[in-house]
């Protein structure tokens, strides 16, 4: 892999971060208040929406962008409603938002566009393009033929839409406010101890109500860049569970702004190996070492402890070394080798593996075998004024 | 009077949701330019209105009270379990894998054997979200919906590899053996000379998902083990404090959620006309389980009530969905509307209705 590959690599991570940091940290927000939101999905999907279609009626990108912020807040306010006002379940409200957007975006788009649940493809003037700094190559074979500092400058620094540049403002910024604001001592303070912020004579209504404000906004800055930046126009479930995704790293960035950059970076690297690498190849004594070794640990971990931990662990150590095991003597006798010859050979991870990827990272994550993360303490409860 | 009556909290409220979730439905009709009386009317008749439809409105019911149960068997020890998706793809791979492996002599006993692995492949599904949340404290909401999406992965790969014929061009697994295919309704009207069903794949299964209603009854209101999940569900604080073991409750409770989810398979798996697993198999119902418990407040008899409208949703659904050029989707805009006002506004639409059987009843207090 040569330096011009890595430099493109993380590119694409960076451009794969984005929507899921702007995610990240709605969720951040909202959940910092004490408001769970797993209709970030949804919100973002709208927002990609109606940001798409107003983008492509209006001719201005600027507008669409607008639009899909308002919807996201619209949304917002309803889980608001649901979860501040009427103190129903959070988590309901959020799946309820998620197939709402799901949904109403489809059977709208066909209403109003009828080309099959989709926008037409937005023209150039209607989107966020890249803006090149100056003095940046814009050229692919330029920029191979350049030097390291320029292929850095021209593809890594240079090039994104203006979305990229105001996502990663946001992490500063958040900061920001969560920690160097009074509104931001607050907030904290709502999502973990409400009764002690209404008792300093705060209204714990609209510290919340705000914070679900600023998740509509986020999320909906995220979804336009998904349709007016990424790609040229809304498709059908455009945002391929990007917002759960989102969740997750925040849960893996323990809820603090910085640590939700690393943690979605790490998932935009994941997608972008993802997409660039169709082809993973390994050898049958990685995948043996590697999962025999997980197996080991997990048997090691659950022996030491009590009786459901050994059925559980152990049972998931036998399926992994049962599947180590199956690949090995399959592959032994698929190549017609010798047993030890056929751990050398290298056989092709499943694509789907690749991609569930994500998914089995972030269980792991919340399995909490990777550093503790402990969530605002009165998350998820609704708060009830005491008389 | 202090409360409003039970029927009023059983009946009214679903109901006053229901309606404020088909006002709202009509709102998104008229902006596409649809008349909603007439959608309304398409709908009913794609429905009930042939033998056929019907007899898909049933099909469809019955994979959604194996899907309604699974969540409200959760529901009731205070869990959610969104991961319905995954548990009745994983239970689909099982009863193929069996079906398919083994040359079942006659369809009770294919019945038998793949019921049994797709329950069991549903409940395996979950062992690990189970687990992390009764020892670790993941959420079992996050840890469900990462198993939905590895569930899907895992069923493409089984699909496209292993479980797929030499020389078959569709991604999905061969037909299962003739002599496993489970009568469908129609096969048993055609008996007494009637052709009720149709050509609809409503079959055997729905005997078992109602017999499965009458299991969970039992479990939950019957047995100890029910009224422990119960108890954990009420308050887990006093349910250890009586002795009871979160930890086994809780993992209990979730692999008897996944079993059931599990068991759609027999349904949309065994059951259809040409019976082979297919890569969609679930086709949404674990989520719409969701909204079946929710309206059912988590009741078996409520869950068939829900079941039988959301099935008619369904159908109805696609049937508009084929004539007009309203998508299908419209489903899943109903479908959030219910879990909306059922699940998370219950208190607005509650609150309004309690105000008014409180004065009412008052009022005739005084008179008396």
């Amino acid at each position: 892999m040569d330096f011009f590959t890595f430099i493109q690599l993380g590119d694409a991570s960076v451009r794969m971060a984005i929507p899921l940091l702007l995610a990240c940290l709605a969720g951040l927000f909202s959940e910092r208040a004490g408001i769970f939101d797993i209709g970030l999905e949804g919100k973002m999907l709208a927002a990609a929406f109606l940001s798409a279609a107003v983008s492509f009626a209006s001719g201005n990108v600027w507008v669409g962008l607008l639009a899909g912020i308002g919807i996201s807040i619209v949304l917002s306010i309803i889980h608001g409603l649901a979860s501040i006002t009427f103190r129903g379940n959070q988590l309901i409200s959020g799946v309820a938002i998620n197939f709402f957007a799901a949904g109403l975006t489809v059977v709208i788009a066909q209403g109003w566009f009828a080309q099959g649940g989709r926008t037409p493809s937005l023209p150039k003037d209607a989107r966020f393009n890249g803006l090149d700094f100056p003095g940046a190559l814009t050229r692919v074979r330029d920029k191979m033929q350049a030097s390291p500092g320029m292929q850095f400058y021209s593809e890594f620094v240079s090039g994104h839409s203006i979305l990229v540049y105001i996502g990663l403002l946001t992490v500063p910024l958040s900061w920001w406010i969560l920690y160097r604001t009074r509104f931001g001592l607050r907030l904290r303070a709502v999502g973990e101890a409400p009764e002690a912020v209404d008792t300093a004579g705060i209204s714990v209504v609209r510290l919340r109500y705000s914070a679900v404000i600023i998740c509509g906004i986020l999320c909906g800055i995220a979804g336009a860049y998904l349709s007016t930046a990424v790609q040229a126009g809304f498709t059908k479930d455009m945002t391929a569970n990007r917002g759960f995704i989102a969740l997750a790293a925040l849960i893996f960035a323990k809820w603090r702004p910085w640590y939700a950059l690393g943690a979605c970076l790490l998932f935009g690297l994941f997608f972008a190996i993802d997409n660039r690498f169709q082809n993973i190849q390994l050898q049958v004594i990685w995948i043996m070492i590697l999962l025999i070794g997980s197996a080991v640990a997990m048997t090691v971990y659950a022996l030491r402890r009590e009786k459901i931990d050994v059925l559980v662990l152990g049972g998931l150590s036998a399926v992994l070394a049962a599947v180590a095991l199956i690949t090995w003597f399959g592959t032994a006798s698929g190549e017609g080798i010798g047993i030890l010859a056929a751990l050398w050979e290298t056989v092709k991870v499943p694509s789907q593996l690749i991609q569930s990827l994500p998914y089995l990272f972030v269980v792991i994550v919340l399995a909490g075998f990777v550093g503790k993360a402990i969530p605002p303490r009165a998350g998820g409860q609704p708060y009830v004024k005491e008389r | 009077m202090d409360k409003m009556p039970k029927w009023a909290d059983v009946v009214l409220v679903p109901v006053v949701s229901l309606l404020l979730a088909a006002i709202i439905s009509a709102i998104v009709f008229l902006s596409i330019g649809q008349n909603p009386w007439e959608a309304l009317k398409l709908m009913a008749y794609g429905a009930v209105g042939t033998s056929d439809f019907l007899g898909y409105t049933l099909f469809y019911a019955t994979n959604f009270i194996f899907t309604g149960l699974a969540v409200a068997v959760a529901f009731h020890a205070s869990l959610f379990n969104i991961g319905g998706e995954g548990q009745v793809l994983l239970g689909g791979l099982g009863a193929a894998i069996v079906v398919l492996l083994v040359p079942w002599p006659h369809w009770t006993l294919a019945l038998l054997a793949g019921g049994s692995a797709a329950a069991l492949f549903g409940a395996l599904w979950v062992v690990i979200p189970a687990y992390l949340q009764a020892r670790r404290g993941s959420h079992i909401v996050i840890t469900t919906i990462m198993f939905n999406f590895m569930a899907s992965g895992l069923l493409v790969y089984m699909l496209a590899g292993p479980l797929k014929p030499a020389g078959q061009q569709q991604v999905a697994s061969g037909l299962f053996p003739e002599a496993s295919r489970l009568p469908s309704l129609n096969d048993i009207a055609e008996m007494f000379g009637s052709d009720m069903f149709g050509r609809s794949p409503v079959n055997i299964s729905i005997v078992i998902a109602l017999l499965a209603c009458v299991a969970v009854w039992a479990l939950i209101w019957h047995t100890r083990l029910g009224y422990q999940i119960r108890a954990l569900g009420k308050s887990e604080s006093a349910a250890k404090y009586a002795g009871i073991s979160a930890v086994n409750i809780t993992m209990i409770a979730l692999l008897i959620s996944g079993a059931l989810a599990g068991m759609m398979a027999i349904n949309n798996t065994m059951g259809i006309n040409s019976p082979q697993l297919v890569d969609n198999a679930a086709g949404g119902a674990g989520f719409i389980g969701i909204a079946v418990a929710l309206m059912g407040r988590n009741h078996p008899v409520g869950i068939v009530i829900a079941a039988l409208l959301f099935g008619a949703l369904y159908q109805g659904g696609a049937e508009l969905a084929a004539v007009t050029d309203v998508q299908v989707q419209i489903v899943i805009v109903i479908q959030a509307l219910v879990i909306m006002f059922t699940g998370a506004l219950d208190e607005m639409v509650r609150a309004p209705i309690e105000k008014l059987f409180l004065r009412f009843g008052r009022e005739t207090a005084v008179e008396e």
